[in-house]
């Protein structure tokens, strides 16, 4: 017997992205009913590696990023956890004097968007950072970004969405999503119909299939970020670090273990993703050489996810180019996590009254369809978290 | 021409050594790699080379099955290609990653007998992270490999075989067992005594050591509540419940256990099915009476695919070496890997009736409580499982991993998670086999940065 329910606003995926829209728009009062094939946030919302960072993003990212920032502040009253949300400072090393000016013009660009970098020279940063085993020659300190537990959050923007009346199936997959003129109409095998008026694609990894459904068609990859993780250690990070140009990046939680990523997985099936052997050499590698603190520690546990990719890695987020009503966000590139709660926000904006005050041109989906082709960097690399 | 063969067998226990004499009597060179310096496994565990006790006073009844098993390997040494001292912490196309004498590498394999053996099955009780708290393995472990004892005045608590076998032990190397403390009732065992007649050897062992305990004047008490242990620096007093009244006796070490639960990290990296074992109370990867696993080229022998014994395990070594041989087109004894079935199948129905003489204290998870410590790496309680269950609803013990951090310290759920799952199906009330079982990841045990520092051109 197949189960109708019609609600204002369908969201397919409860990653953070679906679950912070499914929040705000139940805080707007419309009828929201959260679809996810499996458990909300156990993906790559709840599997990355727990940045909370504004500094490195390109430029159209940051006013998204920096209203993202605004909500992670009031974390706890909306969704009654802090989730372990810490601004740590995120600290990006420059290994040369190209690096460091790289920092620097990122500096100088970024000014007015209010996250006061610092840069600090080499002995600045070995003052502060005794611990830190690169040869480095500078860094750049965004003092207010910090980290959070993603296995938390993300749940728990589902779990708040629910308190608040949204209609959160999980173990629901669906299997066919389409506009009848009328509404859109989105089915689970014979168990389930949803009938909706908006429908909201952040279906990460897997949105590009609900968008060509609808005709809007885009490139996008599978990539597999690695993450370790050590033992608990006597706390000693006091920043969560990235490195210019990429490669590693590591942060200690409260309770002392450090997280660890850089380098690419590889994926088990269509849904699965797992670190790989020459991937956890190179990192533990890269590590210890970045923190020499970590010679005698044990990585106890790695894993990967599964994450979207376009391939000028920058976001889809908008409305369709084909069918009113659906809008996409998806293909976040390893960079989602901080954006998520904005993401949410911005999606309930368009619901709301079509458009938001938060700019996204840049991530419209008609990107790929119209103009001069985008062409791939290459393959897919680590994530930028 | 026949193809070559290159098959690897992890453990080099009872099923991983007679895999190996089997390998080799059909002209194979397996490669065996053991975690342990010494072949034998858990339960024939040799001493360091140097140490003196006999066999007789290591392991008892089994000296003769000690003996045999141990000069069984001897025999082969020089047609296996033995690594001791290495563990397989993963595995990746068709290559296990290892970690041996302080450097890493990786070794393909055509072929891969899975024999890693089982592990104390733990359901912790109140004071169980005291310093002088041991695992019933532990404990024997203790006694067979460094020669010592965990205490002076010992209590052996929990309830399986081992149990009484661990406290004839102890007696006969001198320690005081001031008391053996069994969950299971003498009802249970009186029950089971008609399947366990299957294997009368095996019951009458079991008959022998309670009267010998008895004999020797070592207060045995079952179908108790295990209730605290309690102490400062070191455990100095065990407190049960019998009936409606409460004991104590002090003490200064205390091993216990329920039984044994299968190692099958290796199995679930490796992409093997598992399905639910009701009578083991456990998921276990699944395979055909020979060893086949769900994975082509991937065989499970021994307790690592279901706790069956030492007996059973050198049968199924064999059975799935057999197999591997079959598989590869090679000839062999059909009459015996027959016969090894049928063994084995025996074996199954007398299990049925240990389970039912050592039952799974059903009323574990409803007494644990909220202060237990589950999750001792990273100090989760039984309460703090359970209010993430009514608070966010989680039903999947990955899910509650996730959420609490029980199963993700150094053991990574192998100490921790048949409780963590029990606590989780009882805060739902249903089934254990409803929570699921925690997703494998690699490393299987930690892997130190240290070796990277020595890394040489054997990691790929």
């Amino acid at each position: 017997m197949m189960e109708r329910i019609s609600a204002d606003v369908a969201i397919i995926g409860g990653g953070i992205m679906g679950s912070s829209a499914a929040l705000f728009l139940r805080r707007m009062g419309l009828s929201v009913v959260l679809l996810e094939c499996d458990l909300c946030g156990c993906r790559s919302s709840g599997v990355n590696y727990g940045g909370v960072r504004r500094q490195g993003r390109p430029l159209s990212q940051l006013p998204l990023s920096q209203r993202a920032q605004g909500i992670w502040a009031q974390l706890p009253e909306l969704i009654g956890i802090d989730g372990e949300y810490l601004r740590t400072g995120h600290l990006k090393i420059a290994r040369s004097e190209a690096d460091l000016a790289a920092l620097e013009s990122y500096r100088a660009l970024t000014q007015g968007f209010g996250m006061d970098l610092q840069i600090l020279s080499a002995r600045a940063l070995r003052e502060r950072c005794p611990w830190l085993g690169l040869a480095a020659v500078g860094a750049s300190l965004c003092p207010e970004d910090g980290q959070a537990n993603p296995r938390l959050v993300s749940p728990a923007f589902a779990l708040a969405a629910r308190r608040l009346g949204a209609d959160v199936r999980e173990q629901t997959r669906i299997d066919e999503a389409v506009h009848d003129g009328s509404a859109f109409v989105l089915r689970s095998g014979d168990a389930l119909e949803v009938r909706s008026r908006h429908l909201l694609n952040c279906a990460g990894a897997w949105a590009g299939t609900f968008a060509a459904q609808f005709g809007d068609v885009v490139p996008m990859e599978s990539g597999h970020p690695e993450m370790a993780v050590t033992e608990p250690l006597p706390v000693f990070m006091n920043f969560s670090l990235g490195v210019e140009g990429g490669g590693v990046y590591a942060r200690q939680v409260a309770r002392g273990n450090c997280v660890i990523g850089g380098g690419r997985g590889y994926a088990l099936d269509d849904q699965r993703a797992r670190a790989q052997r020459s991937g956890i050499a190179a990192l533990m590698q890269q590590t210890i050489d970045l923190l020499p603190a970590l010679r005698n520690a044990h990585i106890i546990r790695t894993w990967s996810g599964t994450e979207g990719y376009l391939p000028d890695r920058q976001p889809v987020l908008g409305p369709s180019a084909t069918t009113p009503g659906l809008i996409h966000a998806f293909g976040f590139a390893g960079g989602g996590f901080q954006l998520g709660p904005a993401v949410g926000a911005v999606l309930a904006d368009l619901v709301l009254s079509g458009q938001t005050a938060t700019p996204i041109d840049a991530f419209s989906v008609s990107r790929f369809s119209e103009g001069p082709r985008v062409t791939t960097t290459g393959p897919v690399s680590s994530a930028v978290v | 021409m026949t193809k070559t063969l290159q098959p690897v067998i992890v453990g080099a226990g009872p099923a991983g050594v007679r895999a190996a004499q089997t390998l080799v009597a059909h002209g194979v060179r397996p490669v065996l790699i053991d975690e342990a310096p010494r072949w034998g496994g858990q339960i024939y565990r040799q001493p360091p080379l140097g140490f003196t006790r006999n066999k007789r006073t290591l392991y008892g009844f089994e000296a003769g099955r000690a003996e045999a098993l141990h000069s069984a390997m001897a025999g082969i040494l020089d047609r296996v290609d033995y690594r001791p001292d290495t563990l397989v912490w993963s595995a990746e196309g068709g290559r296990l990653d290892l970690l041996g004498r302080g450097r890493m590498g990786t070794l393909p394999y055509s072929q891969l007998i899975v024999a890693t053996g089982a592990t104390d099955r733990v359901l912790p009780f109140p004071g169980w992270t005291l310093p002088g708290v041991y695992a019933l393995g532990a404990a024997q472990v203790a006694l067979k490999y460094q020669g010592c004892a965990i205490g002076s005045r010992v209590v052996i608590a929990g309830t399986g075989p081992l149990l009484y076998l661990v406290a004839y032990q102890y007696a006969k190397a001198g320690a005081k067992v001031v008391a053996v403390l069994d969950t299971a009732s003498f009802k249970d065992k009186a029950l089971a005594a008609p399947t366990m007649l299957r294997q009368p050897a095996v019951f009458a062992k079991g008959v022998y050591y309670l009267a010998w305990l008895r004999a020797h004047g070592v207060p045995v008490h079952q179908g108790v509540r295990l209730v605290r242990a309690t102490g400062g620096t070191q455990v100095t007093t065990m407190r049960w419940q019998d009936g409606a009244a409460e004991h104590e006796v002090a003490c200064d070490a205390v091993a216990f256990g329920y039984a044994l639960r299968s190692e099958t990290q290796l199995a679930d990296l490796l992409g093997c099915r598992f399905s639910y074992n009701a009578l083991q109370r456990a998921a276990l990867p699944a395979c055909d009476g020979a060893g086949r696993s769900s994975v082509p080229g991937v065989y499970l022998a021994g307790d690592g695919a279901g706790i069956m014994g030492a007996d059973a395990a050198e049968w199924a070594g064999e059975r799935a070496a057999l197999a591997l041989l079959v598989d590869a087109g090679r000839p062999v004894d059909a009459v015996r890997a027959s016969e090894l079935e049928v063994r084995l199948a025996r074996i199954a129905a007398f299990r049925v009736g240990l389970e039912r003489a050592f039952p799974f204290p059903q009323d574990w998870a409803a007494n644990a409580p909220d202060d237990l410590v589950i999750c001792r790496c990273e100090e989760i309680t039984a309460g703090q499982l359970r209010q993430c269950a009514s608070d966010t609803g989680a039903r999947e013990i990955n899910r509650l991993k996730a959420l609490t951090r029980v199963g993700m310290g150094r053991c990574q759920g192998r100490t921790c998670g048949v409780a963590a799952a029990e606590i989780l199906a009882q805060a739902c009330a249903v089934a254990p086999d409803a929570v699921g079982r925690l997703r494998g990841q690699a490393p299987i045990k930690p892997l130190p940065f240290a070796v990277m520092a020595r890394a040489d051109g054997e990691a790929t």
